[in-house]
């Protein structure tokens, strides 16, 4: 096993289940089985997901293999600067022969949705997405539409120092639950990468393991993880760190607090535990944090994340 | 996060060190020439300048031309380089140079310690609880100002920040009180104050002429402070014998007897008579004060033939001393050459007095009825008691009887020994202090300069010294009811009007005499703690203090025994009160002393995961008892604590 003793699981059937949909994602998205793994636990604690990379690292194949694996309905949007929020949530059209407007839904209808490149719309067509994201609903000429029960949206971003981009405020990447980064692959895995045949072709020929209904039965069954005192003792310690030492800018916010918690649970559902233990908390810490955290404008020259330092400093109580 | 503190100190962290060394400077301000307390304000004000970037830093040559100008600066204004004000003059400055050059953690360092340094300074001056009490804030300060630039503690506010610096210099009070107890106590000061640290000190001096001893009138500095072993005497017996004098040059008054110290050969040692210890503040001079008459020498002292005590030494720091006196005991010694003394007058001073006198004297019987004949002139002539007598010009003893007839006790001590001087009758003048304010919060008497006086002795062949207090003939209040009665304004600031308010003077009186009482405790215990109190304290717990090994080993053992209570209470306080967490931690423990250590942020399964992967001899036993303490802690499920407490119990790495 990965991560946990044998003796620690108490629900190997789930265990097997994820882990089986880590193998199938990672059949197609080569040497990236932590990222893989951190994405399935962000879908399972129903959150947002934010792929941080350069152009060409497999953030678009990492989305649609999730959802070709989890079965989910998949929709695609790229962003340009010339989006326009109708082109998301969908538009009106008069019918003649209905003598009506119908309403044509837009790709946000979709359970899984990849917002490709989202820093690279106007900050209006962002917000178009970022408040569905929130509500979970559309509201188009007055009439409100729900979206999908199981909805999933998984945004990448080109690092913004990037030309032709639109940096995401702070305010709206407090509502991405995670923030992951691909990187280069390893070296076995690029040799793989260039043998091997095409990745998208690769995508069609896998099987769902998932469907809809089962999905949301374990996103439920994620709530459902035990936190004991004890390690809601050391979340707390982690946040009142975050928000008291001068290192920082900012602490974590209570949304951040409770995006530490439903991640962390669903990483404890992965490791087949009905309970959460602190290893769960810092596994995920890093991509639940770096996009909230900042160092303070006085640290410089650090190399290390200001995530890793919070982790480091903090005891487990 | 050693990279934040390569940064020059942020205007924050500025302003903390400027604040505390402008406090721990301002008490210094009145001793300081005026220059250098604006110098130093204005180095400050420089380097705060800086700080907001409003001014740049002074280059290199400017900054060496400055310090190089504060040594003439101080020749200049304190006339040498050494000694107590020239030594704060060049620290003060230099401080302020240190603070204006400061541009790195490090320099902030130094300055900090300069601070403390200059805490100490202030108890070179002064050593009273005032002092005490805020020079313990600006320590409470620096240790805040010290945090602040080491960068912990910036996220807290500044009120948590002096609270938890007040902690930090609490929990270093236990040991402070030990090394005082405890601390060998040299004889003398630790180190000589340098000489200028004797200025300026009031008092009865060896000398009396009109207006020396109404100079100290409105004086409450303390002179002495005496606790009876029985009741205290009446305040018109209360006369505080000191230099007694003989010479006259028609206007000073001087000298006592010199010469062989006299063996007291009457009443010595008897039980009769008053009991009691004078706690007396350094005066610099020789001499002690006694109730009249003193019967035995104090120990460690001399008696001289006017019954004047003596030290061997002057008086520089607080003086205990037990006494033994009588007050129906008289001085029954004279010789010939010392009763011409008492009889000598300057030729051709005082005319008419002497005229006057030597008429009275043939008009009068007997010696006794011209002495009343005299005073009943003082008493029935209007006479005035007063602190602010004309100054004397011409004669001094004839315009006081003629013309002013205003005086304070020494005109009319002065003008009364003339009298029976030139009448035949030997006389000389005692100086000291009469009454006194009795202190019940205390239970002790307090005497203060302004209770200094100045009466008259006569010979009388049967009687020998008797005393003559012609001031009583003036102002009986004085002598009977004390100096508060008599001049009521020294009572309070009079300002408040006091005067008028008998309550409030009640209350005012109440307030000084706990005051008072809180300051002599003071005395006793914080400044007089020497060898003698020392060796009475630790006598009772059977140390012998003059044994220095024995001090040692006390030392010692005291420090150790508190350093381990303090360590077994953080221990106690760290250690969880949680039964799982605690069988947890000695498993922890028991992997600890084979070298095997869990890092305070590596959770309970990946410590696991090491041990087995790293020992696999006792991975099952690690395994299980890891299980355990994960579900006890973290899981949700009842768990049998016994299992863990067994299994941590069998455990053997």
């Amino acid at each position: 096993m990965h991560f946990g003793l044998t003796a620690t699981i108490e629900d190997p059937e789930t265990c097997e289940l994820l882990e089986r949909i880590v193998q199938q994602v990672s059949t197609v998205v080569l040497g990236k089985e932590h990222a893989t793994r951190l994405s399935l636990a962000c879908l399972l604690a129903q959150g947002h997901l934010l792929i941080e990379d350069i152009p060409g690292v497999g953030k678009t194949t990492l989305a649609h293999t999730l959802a070709q694996v989890l079965g989910l309905g998949f929709q695609r949007i790229q962003f340009t600067s010339d989006l326009l929020p109708a082109d998301i949530l969908g538009v009106s059209i008069y019918d003649r022969e209905a003598v009506t407007f119908k309403f044509h839904p837009g790709p946000i209808f979709a359970e899984l949705i990849l917002a490709d490149e989202v820093n690279r719309a106007t900050p209006k067509a962002q917000s178009a997405l970022l408040e569905a994201m929130e509500e979970g609903q559309v509201t188009h000429e007055g009439e409100t539409r729900r979206l999908p029960e199981a909805f999933f949206v998984i945004a990448t971003q080109n690092p913004s120092h990037q030309i032709g981009t639109f940096p995401l405020p702070e305010s709206q990447l407090d509502r991405f639950l995670m923030r992951v980064d691909l990187g280069y692959p390893g070296r076995s895995a690029e040799r793989a990468l260039l043998q091997g045949s095409d990745r998208r072709a690769l995508i069609h020929t896998l099987e769902p393991v998932l469907d809809v209904a089962r999905l949301m039965a374990l996103q439920r069954q994620t709530h459902e993880i035990h936190a004991s005192e004890a390690l809601l003792d050391y979340l707390q310690a982690l946040l009142d760190y975050s928000r008291n030492a001068p290192e920082f800018h900012t602490g974590l916010s209570p949304r951040a607090g409770l995006a530490l918690l439903h991640s962390a649970q669903a990483w404890a559902l992965m490791a087949g535990r009905t309970h959460l233990l602190p290893e769960d908390l810092q596994a995920i810490l890093p991509a639940a944090t770096n996009h909230r955290l900042r160092w303070a404008s006085n640290v410089q020259g650090t190399d290390s994340s200001a995530s890793a330092h919070l982790l480091a400093q903090v005891a487990i109580p | 996060m050693t990279l934040v503190q390569q940064q020059p100190p942020s205007a924050a962290q500025m302003h903390w060190l400027c604040a505390s060394m402008a406090l721990v400077i301002v008490p210094h301000l009145t001793r300081l020439p005026l220059w250098a307390g604006i110098s130093f304000a204005l180095l400050a004000l420089w380097r705060l300048g800086i700080a907001h970037g409003h001014i740049t830093r002074p280059a290199r040559w400017l900054r060496v031309f400055l310090v190089l100008a504060i040594l003439p600066a101080v020749y200049l204004s304190q006339g040498t380089l050494f000694g107590r004000s020239a030594g704060l003059t060049l620290l003060t400055a230099l401080a302020g140079m240190k603070l204006l050059e400061t541009r790195c953690p490090r320099d902030a360092y130094v300055v900090t310690l300069l601070g403390f340094f200059l805490v100490i300074t202030h108890f070179l001056y002064q050593q009273n609880i005032a002092i005490g009490l805020y020079m313990l804030l600006v320590v409470v300060l620096i240790t805040a100002t010290l945090m602040t630039i080491h960068g912990h503690g910036m996220s807290l506010t500044p009120i948590r920040r002096l609270r938890y610096a007040g902690i930090l210099v609490l929990q270093a009070f236990p040991i402070a009180l030990l090394l005082f107890l405890l601390f060998p106590r040299l004889p003398g000061p630790l180190w000589g104050l340098p000489k200028d640290a004797y200025s300026a000190v009031t008092g009865l001096g060896e000398t009396m002429s009109p207006g020396s001893v109404s100079r100290l009138g409105l004086s409450n500095a303390v002179a002495f402070r005496v606790e009876f072993e029985g009741p205290p005497p009446p305040t018109a017996a209360q006369y505080w014998r000191g230099p007694v004098l003989w010479n006259t040059d028609g206007r000073t008054w001087t000298g006592g007897t010199r010469g062989p110290t006299h063996r007291l050969s009457q009443g010595n040692g008897d039980g009769n008579g008053i009991h009691y210890t004078v706690t007396l503040e350094p005066h610099h001079q020789r001499w002690l004060f006694a109730l009249d008459l003193p019967v035995s020498t104090p120990h460690g002292s001399v008696i001289n033939e006017d019954f004047q005590l003596f030290k061997r030494k002057q008086i520089r720091r607080r003086l205990r001393y037990r006494a033994h006196s009588r007050l129906d005991q008289r001085p029954r010694n004279i010789s010939t050459l010392s009763a011409a003394r008492a009889l000598a007058l300057p030729n051709g001073a005082h005319p008419a007095s002497r005229a006057l006198a030597q008429r009275w004297r043939q008009e009068s019987d007997t010696e006794q009825a011209y002495i009343q004949r005299v005073l009943a002139h003082f008493r029935q002539q209007p006479f005035y008691y007063t602190l602010r007598p004309p100054r004397l010009a011409g004669d001094t003893v004839d315009e006081f009887m003629f013309s002013s007839r205003r005086g304070f006790c020494e005109h009319y001590a002065a003008a009364f020994t003339v009298f029976m001087r030139a009448a035949g009758i030997p006389a000389r003048i005692v100086t000291g202090y009469q009454g006194g304010e009795y202190n019940p919060v205390g239970e002790y008497l307090i005497v203060r300069q302004r209770d200094a006086h100045a009466w008259v002795e006569l010979w009388q062949a049967d009687q020998g010294w008797i005393r003559v207090d012609p001031t009583a003939a003036v102002s009986p209040s004085r002598i009977e009811l004390g100096m508060d009665a008599t001049i009521p304004q020294a009572l309070g600031p009079p300002l408040l009007g006091l005067a008028d308010n008998a309550a409030a003077r009640e209350l005012w009186r109440n307030f000084r005499q706990s005051w008072d009482a809180l300051n002599n405790g003071w005395n006793q215990w914080v400044l007089g703690y020497g060898m003698e109190r020392q060796r009475q304290l630790l006598a009772r717990i059977h140390i012998d203090s003059r044994e220095l090994t024995d001090i040692a080993i006390a030392l010692i053992v005291s420090i150790t025994l508190s350093l381990g209570l303090l360590a077994l209470w953080l221990w106690r306080r760290r250690a969880p009160s949680d039964p799982v967490l605690r069988l947890y931690g000695r498993f922890c423990h028991k992997l600890k002393r084979r070298h095997i250590v869990r890092g305070p942020t590596e959770g309970p399964l990946d410590y696991c995961q090491r041990l087995v992967r790293e020992h696999p001899r006792f991975a099952t036993e690690v395994t299980e008892i890891s299980r355990l303490y994960m579900d006890l802690r973290y899981g949700s499920k009842q768990v049998d604590i016994g299992l863990l407490r067994r299994a941590v119990k069998a455990f053997r790495p």
